[in-house]
């Protein structure tokens, strides 16, 4: 059987990890390599860099940072944040990623979601989407980390960037996100019954509890989580031990 | 020292790093003669199944690897190359190093069959040595090789019975990719270069 996934997430600026950690056994807790080393050290099944770095010169950091992950952690690597082109898209995959995550991108231009799975194949790609309840009870799309409404209805995008050729659903509530109260269950579970491919759950957790209701409730294939990890509020084998208790498959 | 097949298909960095990482020596191998002096094969490749033999035809390592004595791993497609025939896209022939035959998985909800899934042994072979039980590998792929169970060294269950590892003789294949499989797919890598090793 399929294992759930628990990815921890890393936001990286201008090479350096954000949100400060609590890994006191790290000589440099800013080293996103460091960072990435210690979360494939407690189980992580994937490691997500969403880069935030604001200036596109400062981009080609990522790319060093992926390549030095990737002499070292032998775990599937995402990268996302500020990827707009197919050239962006093959600099980070040749860096030694395993899949990039579009955003913006992706709702300016939906040809590129076909245009990198046609060329690097769909598992390579991921698609992010944002998304917020809206006062009638439907979802819209939201891009720009999460500060401009497309008005976009999101089931319907989500469900026609898998017909062009995501590979992959990365969903965040951003209604969710920050509050530590736990993922949005009722439209992670949408998108997964809706969708043929993997959803990865984000945006909300802040307990071991939450983490078991995203795959129980939420049906998510993988469950992804930020500041919980960087805070050393949980660890990754905490929370793969609960999980395995509460009799979820688990690696 | 062994030699990684690049024909063009897929990227070949995670596998350069792992071998990179447990010290293997290893160099490209683009023409029959790249192979001569070497002690063993690895076949990676992601992609379709006909646009892979293409291009192993084109550069004529399909020949060298169907006469090829030494250890050969196949990874992923590199891994369906290895059986006779594949159904992706028509039937296409493939190297048939190992009987048996790549089809679409049936019927799983969601394809690709894609993540982290523990392997059942059904017989130990070099590469499985040392490996701890129910290890976990990881899997991307949409068709499955269905071979005779005295081929079938390892398999998962993902609403079916998935070929994880086959072996005759020297030549082994993993659908799952070990260069992406942490600690259990690098004991599997080490055991693949000490196989050519101890042969050579």
């Amino acid at each position: 059987m399929l294992s759930k996934r628990i990815i921890p997430c890393l936001d990286v600026k201008d090479g350096r990890v954000v949100k400060g950690t609590n890994f006191v056994n790290l000589l440099d807790a800013g080293d996103p390599v460091e960072c990435a080393k210690e979360y494939n050290r407690q189980g992580a099944d994937e490691i997500v860099f969403l880069d935030i770095t604001a200036t596109h010169e400062q981009r080609k950091t990522i790319c060093d940072i992926v390549a030095k992950t990737a002499e070292q952690v032998f775990v599937p690597l995402t990268v996302g944040g500020g990827i707009s082109t197919l050239e962006d898209i093959r600099r980070i995959l040749r860096s030694g990623a395993d899949k990039v995550s579009l955003n913006s991108a992706a709702v300016k231009n939906p040809r590129l979601i076909a245009e990198g799975a046609d060329s690097f194949g769909n598992q390579c790609i991921v698609l992010a989407a944002d998304v917020k309840r809206m006062p009638d009870g439907r979802y819209n799309i939201f891009v720009s980390g999460g500060r401009i409404d497309t008005g976009i209805e999101a089931l319907g995008w989500i469900r026609e960037a898998e017909r062009l050729g995501a590979g992959e659903i990365l969903l965040t509530s951003m209604d969710a996100d920050g509050t530590k109260q736990g993922f949005d269950l009722e439209i992670t579970r949408a998108v997964a019954e809706m969708c043929s491919i993997p959803v990865i759950a984000s945006g909300g957790c802040g307990s071991l509890k939450h983490f078991h209701e995203v795959f129980e409730k939420g049906k998510a294939d993988a469950a992804l989580a930020a500041s919980l990890f960087h805070y050393g509020i949980l660890k990754v084998q905490e929370v793969k031990a609960y999980l395995r208790q509460n009799n979820i498959p688990v690696r | 020292m062994i030699g990684v097949i690049d024909y063009g298909l897929g990227n070949m960095f995670s596998l350069a790093n792992a071998l990179n990482y447990i010290k293997a020596e290893f160099r490209t191998v683009a023409t029959p003669e790249d192979s001569l002096g070497l002690s063993g094969l690895i076949l990676p490749g992601v992609g379709a199944f006909p646009e892979g033999m293409r291009k192993l035809a084109l550069s004529g390592i399909d020949t060298l690897l169907k006469q090829y004595k030494k250890p050969i791993l196949g990874i992923c497609l590199g891994m369906q190359l290895l059986f006779e025939e594949s159904e992706e896209f028509g039937l296409t022939d493939g190297l048939s190093l190992i009987p048996g035959r790549v089809i679409k998985i049936q019927n799983a909800p969601k394809i690709p069959h894609m993540g982290w899934n523990e392997l059942t042994i059904n017989f130990p072979t070099t590469l499985t040595g040392k490996l701890p039980d129910k290890s976990q590998v990881y899997f991307v792929h949409s068709y499955k090789a269905v071979t005779d169970q005295q081929y079938l060294a390892a398999s998962s269950d993902y609403y079916e019975d998935i070929t994880a590892i086959a072996c005759r003789g020297n030549v082994y294949g993993t659908q799952f990719h070990p260069e992406k499989s942490g600690d259990a797919g690098i004991i599997m890598l080490k055991n693949f270069i000490q196989l050519c090793e101890v042969q050579q």
